[in-house]
């Protein structure tokens, strides 16, 4: 059984969930493919061929996949599904556009969010806003997979594997207007050690901003920040941490002034260890902290600066 | 044009979701349910449509039990025109979802498909995107803007990192995202019109669809506990504790 991998990749850097996705393929099958979608994009797959255990890179080039138009992407991962007996894709914003595509091409059921490998047709996914774990096991002959990649972690370096150029199919009936990215230096918030979120009582952008960057920067961390906090326009929406934005598993996860809705809960309950600081001793946060602090962020925010030298 | 809403009835958003000691699956007796809120935000979108002048008929379809039909009488509450249900009482997986949903859309034939961009029970984030390809129609998924001209869509997409903007030709297959729009209340008035409003019952038999589940559940737990954390009293002992006690820092 032959398993292909599709990178995660923004055309000049290879994402780590990818990696993560590579060591959840390993669990399915020895033969694991990596397939590179993009434009310029051969430093991903030179990145790709290195990863362990890797037998094969296939890049495959062109303007629609290098901007991740989904019905490119899936048309290019149709073509090479015959050669494959499951195709695992991170379960990013990206992957979760074009997955079910492939899945609905195949007449396959997709099983997304994957956590667990329990055998090569058995898979754990969280439902319900991650409240309840679910055991499926699929009889379909082609599988596809998304990946959550906290869940997993990444394979090594220290392959060599070969690598293949393909050209990517383009998609009619799109066409790519524009983008508007998040420029920051902080580390990507779904592969940070540390992150940073604040919530609601933030009040504004501009204190949310005063607050939390400069404990984050303090700690190498990447920001968070909860719905609440991006819906009143505090935050980015991409600094979403929650079952609707992105889903983190740091080693340590700072929650300031954050309540501790189900929904962001969801987001980063796997963290190794949670830190809670809000005033209101009963906020749901402080269920699933590991160190509660109740007190004001305005106090406590510049006495944790203070305490970390 | 015409729109087509796809709705789902799920377990309110604000209910916590007990598995049931049994492992079968989530305890939905007694539970109280609503409509899937990105469903909702997808009607207000469809609805906003309509009162621009832009769509001239609104029409809802949900899949699932009977009481579904309250689902689909809260969408007309809040603008749509008509419903369709296709009953069925089993659990219905994405796959075929997205099949019944093709076959509605062969049937009505809309010019766009609004929908939200996943359901908070299964979380899949699936149905949008399988309609999309099985009609052969784009798709612009994690919608946050939507402008319809003619022929044409222009939706802003949340991707991670940011915003991208992709012009689609119609028909085509939209999902709603949280930040689209802020869905509207139903008044009481509306509620009773919404009573007179068709729904037509449907099955999948019906439409010729093979619902059968491909994916067998074996098991459904709870997640694992963590356990109990302590308070501290200030951010010293707080970093002190991060350093000796956690080693994070």
């Amino acid at each position: 059984m032959a398993v292909l991998v599709v990178a995660d990749n923004d055309n000049a850097h290879l994402r780590d969930t990818t990696n993560k996705t590579v060591t959840a393929a390993k669990a399915l099958s020895g033969d694991v493919d990596v397939l590179v979608l993009g434009q310029g994009a051969d430093a991903v797959a030179a990145a790709a061929a290195k990863i362990d255990g890797v037998r094969k890179v296939i890049l495959a080039e062109g303007a629609d996949v290098g901007h991740g138009i989904a019905e490119a992407v899936a048309d290019t991962i149709i073509g090479l599904a015959g050669g494959y007996d499951a195709v695992l894709i991170p379960a990013t914003a990206s992957g979760k556009n074009f997955a079910p595509r492939v899945a609905a091409k195949l007449d396959a059921s997709p099983i997304s969010d994957v956590v667990e490998v329990v055998s090569a047709d058995t898979f754990v996914r969280p439902i319900y806003a991650g409240n309840a774990l679910e055991t499926v096991q699929t009889a379909d002959a082609k599988k596809v997979l998304t990946v959550r990649p906290t869940a997993f972690k990444p394979a090594g370096d220290g392959g060599s594997a070969a690598a293949e150029k393909i050209a990517g199919a383009s998609a009619s009936g799109v066409k790519f207007v524009g983008e508007e990215m998040v420029k920051s230096d902080r580390p990507e918030l779904t592969a940070a050690k540390i992150v940073v979120s604040g919530g609601r009582a933030m009040g504004s952008a501009e204190e949310f901003s005063k607050v939390i960057e400069p404990l984050a920067d303090k700690l190498g961390a990447a920001v968070g920040a909860s719905r609440a906090a991006v819906d009143a326009g505090y935050a980015p929406n991409d600094y979403q941490v929650g079952q609707t934005g992105k889903v983190v598993a740091p080693e340590l996860y700072i929650a300031v002034g954050i309540s501790g809705a189900i929904q962001h809960l969801a987001g980063m309950k796997d963290s190794k260890v949670i830190v809670a600081i809000n005033k209101d001793a009963d906020a749901p946060i402080f269920q699933v902290a590991d160190y509660g602090l109740v007190a004001d962020y305005k106090t406590a925010v510049p006495e944790l600066m203070a305490a970390l030298g | 044009m015409k729109v087509l809403v796809p709705v789902k009835r799920v377990i309110d958003y604000n209910v916590k979701a007990r598995v049931k000691p049994d492992q079968s699956g989530v305890d939905l007796a007694n539970v109280k349910m609503s409509m899937n809120p990105f469903c909702e935000i997808a009607v207000e979108e469809a609805v906003r449509l309509k009162e621009k002048g832009v769509a001239t008929e609104v029409v809802i379809v949900s899949i699932g039990p009977a009481q579904a039909q309250e689902t689909i009488r809260t969408a007309l509450a809040m603008g749509g025109d008509r419903g369709i249900l296709i009953q069925s009482d089993s659990d219905v997986e994405p796959l075929a979802v997205a099949k019944l949903l093709k076959a509605v859309a062969d049937e009505e034939k809309p010019n766009l498909i609004l929908m939200g961009k996943q359901a908070i029970d299964g979380d899949n984030n699936a149905v949008g995107q399988m309609l999309s390809q099985l009609l052969g129609w784009p798709q612009a998924t994690f919608a946050s803007k939507l402008d319809v001209a003619a022929d044409k869509a222009t939706v802003t997409r949340e991707v991670d990192g940011g915003l991208q903007t992709i012009e689609v030709a119609l028909p085509a297959v939209v999902t709603a995202d949280l930040r689209l729009n802020e869905p509207r209340y139903a008044s009481l008035p509306n509620i009773m019109k919404a009573k007179k409003k068709e729904i037509a019952t449907k099955t999948a038999g019906d439409y010729g669809v093979d619902v059968a589940p491909r994916l067998k559940v074996l098991k459904v737990t709870e997640p694992p506990k963590r356990s109990a954390g302590v308070k501290v009293e200030n951010a010293a002992e707080l970093v002190a504790k991060l350093k000796s006690e956690a080693g994070v820092l």
